[in-house]
């Protein structure tokens, strides 16, 4: 018997029981559906964070107060802060440690802003100029803080450009007196419209000076410092040259922690991986499911075809044939499933963040073919037993059958 | 053609050995009509089965046309089924699902005969019952004698020199009964060696050959040729 006749007879076996089959093979629909969604999210959060991070500028270094063991990773600012990082040593860095071509002096935090009678809290960040080049982001209108700005503690802020909606509309916002923190701040400057990343939004920041930002949080320390390298390949020597110049300057301690983007880069990816497969093991799990099903249904099928098996047999059939028989029927009802599932699962991956911006999915050929295969094998694992049953009977009991 | 020779079969149903046949020796020439009679339990559907390849003896020795069957495969023994015999049941054991014509095919699929010759091969056949007109529908479309004319069609599809028939006319009213004997005695004038299971004696006085059977033995066998 051919393998085509032999499909064609589970085909019809398949579609003579329309609801039944259709049940079926929804336990495998879910499973696939499930396996290629999940691993499509997990990898799309993973493409997202590599595009962000990388995005922030290249070849990054982080330097925050405090020596931790863990290697890269986020901690709070202030952990285990032995002694402050200052803006001299920012000003050290950049001096000194000439494979750096910036060195950034950072603080943040919130604060309430006010115009008017609006008001409400934000997120400030107190820097330098550099700042604009370090991270890509770049002042639309006006200016930017200057170095001036900084060296004399002024008190100038620049606008996101929500901010600046939100506060003055369409109205033009230079020259303006805001209100940060109850001190008055003069508004020099609107940044680029940038978006959404790494689920903070850009556009809902203003910047002050970080000398003025020092005063305004109440602190003579920084939070961190942004440096950058040119070139990845200098990294490595750039973190040397770093603790070079810092350890000198802070009493032979190494009392800070530098963290690169590559570190920050794999910690993120590992995590997320983890993550997709925990999730891609999860889903795997129910096809599993599906595949119980498939065989639960495949025995029944065995069970009321006893007498057509023992027709077939009376007629010529070998057992290899009533195997091969119920074998494709099981494989063709999984497989099936598998395809259905592969078009829904693409189908909501691509759907999906269309209409949830927080969930970027990345559809990948190998998570398909893994489903399909999964599938299959699901359909060939649960199929062996019944079909077997069924290829064993004998043909006098199996045509006696009622 | 076919020779039994001592043949013993014992089943074992909870732990009880049952003894269904015990030394039953039979001959049967090439072309010849004959009727298996005997009460239900008598043993004659064993025999049937022996003779049909669908069954082994415990003991004894079946030549099937001077071959030994009973150290044959099982893969040996559907090759016998699909080429050298055909059957004919009481309950017509048509495949539901298929038309009459896809019915008749079902033996070649097993020969490995293509999907386009199986329909050239098959609807001579249909045409010979007289169904031709009928070879779409689905057997309950189709009436009881209909449904039979379908079976021996399909059991003739591989032009098998044995016709094996278990109570043909059993399921049929008399006159649809008497056109499935027609057809059968009528192939067995075209050369059909044909074996009826039967305990209608009107069927049996049709036949040459009258064997007869209780308690697992041929207590009778007449018109041998």
């Amino acid at each position: 018997m051919n393998f085509l006749e032999t499909f064609r007879v589970a085909f019809e076996a398949i579609v003579s029981n329309k609801v039944r089959s259709g049940l079926t093979m929804l336990g495998v629909i879910i499973g696939v559906m499930a396996v290629i969604l999940l691993v499509s999210i997990g990898a799309g959060a993973q493409a997202y964070i590599t595009k962000e991070l990388t995005g922030m500028g290249t070849n990054l270094l982080v330097i925050t107060p405090g020596k931790t063991s863990m290697r890269g990773g986020f901690h709070p600012p202030s952990a285990g802060t032995v002694r402050k990082l200052t803006y001299d040593d920012s000003q050290a860095l950049r001096r000194r440690a000439w494979l750096l071509t910036d060195a950034v002096p950072l603080v943040f935090g919130t604060g309430k802003l006010k115009y008017r009678n609006m008001g409400r809290d934000i997120m400030i960040i107190g820097t330098t100029p550099e700042f604009q080049r370090v991270r890509n982001l770049f002042v639309d209108t006006g200016s930017y803080i200057s170095q001036g700005d900084v060296d004399s503690k002024s008190k100038v802020v620049v606008l996101g450009t929500k901010v600046k909606e939100e506060l003055f509309g369409s109205e033009n916002a230079l020259g303006k007196v805001v209100v940060l923190s109850d001190a008055r701040y003069r508004v020099v400057g609107v940044m680029q419209k940038k978006g959404t990343s790494l689920g903070m939004d850009i556009d809902d920041i203003v910047y002050i000076p970080v000398t003025s930002g020092q005063e305004l949080f109440d602190t003579d320390s920084l939070f961190e410092i942004i440096a950058s390298t040119p070139r990845a390949e200098d990294v490595d020597r750039a973190i040397a040259q770093i603790k070079d110049v810092l350890i000198k300057r802070h009493a032979h301690k190494e009392d800070f922690t530098i963290q690169t983007q590559g570190a920050m880069l794999e910690t993120m990816n590992t995590i997320l991986g983890v993550l997709t497969a925990v999730l891609g093991g999860i889903a795997g799990i129910s096809l599993l499911v599906g595949g119980i099903g498939i065989m639960n249904i495949m025995l029944v099928s065995v069970r009321e075809r006893t007498r057509e098996i023992g027709i077939r047999k009376a007629l010529g059939a070998r057992n290899s044939d009533i195997l091969a028989q119920f074998m494709i029927e099981a494989i063709t009802l999984s497989g099936a499933g598998g395809v259905i599932g592969i078009i829904l699962g693409v189908g909501l991956a691509l759907v999906i963040p269309v209409f949830v911006d927080v969930l970027p999915t990345s559809v990948s050929l190998w998570s398909i073919l893994m489903a399909f295969f999964f599938s299959a094998a699901v359909g060939i694992f649960f199929g062996v037993y019944p079909a077997r049953k069924a290829s064993l009977q004998d043909p006098i009991q199996a045509l006696r059958w009622e | 053609m076919l020779e039994l020779s001592h043949i013993t079969k014992i089943y074992r149903m909870g732990g009880v050995d049952i003894t269904v046949l015990s030394d039953v020796s039979l001959k049967v020439q090439p072309g010849e009509l004959i009727a298996i009679m005997g009460p239900s339990g008598s043993g004659k559907s064993t025999i049937m089965n022996m003779l049909g390849c669908l069954d082994r003896p415990t003991s004894g020795s079946y030549r099937f046309e001077g071959r030994e069957i009973s150290s044959m495969t099982d893969d040996e023994l559907a090759s016998i089924r699909n080429v050298k015999i055909g059957f004919v049941f009481q309950t017509f054991n048509l495949l539901p699902r298929f038309s009459a014509l896809k019915n008749v095919e079902v033996p070649l699929i097993y020969s490995g005969v293509p999907a386009r010759l199986r329909k050239e091969r098959a609807m001579p056949l249909l045409q010979q019952v007289g169904l031709f007109e009928r070879m779409d529908h689905k057997p309950t479309e189709l009436s009881g004698g209909q449904q039979q004319r379908v079976a021996i069609a399909r059991a003739l599809v591989n032009h098998p020199p044995l016709l094996l028939a278990d109570e043909p006319t059993g399921n049929l009213d008399s006159r649809s009964g008497e056109e499935i004997l027609k057809i059968l005695i009528g192939l067995n004038q075209q050369g059909v060696t044909v074996i009826i299971v039967t305990h209608d004696q009107t069927v049996a006085a049709r036949c040459k050959r009258i064997i007869s059977v209780k308690d697992g033995q041929i207590i009778d066998d007449r018109g041998q040729p």
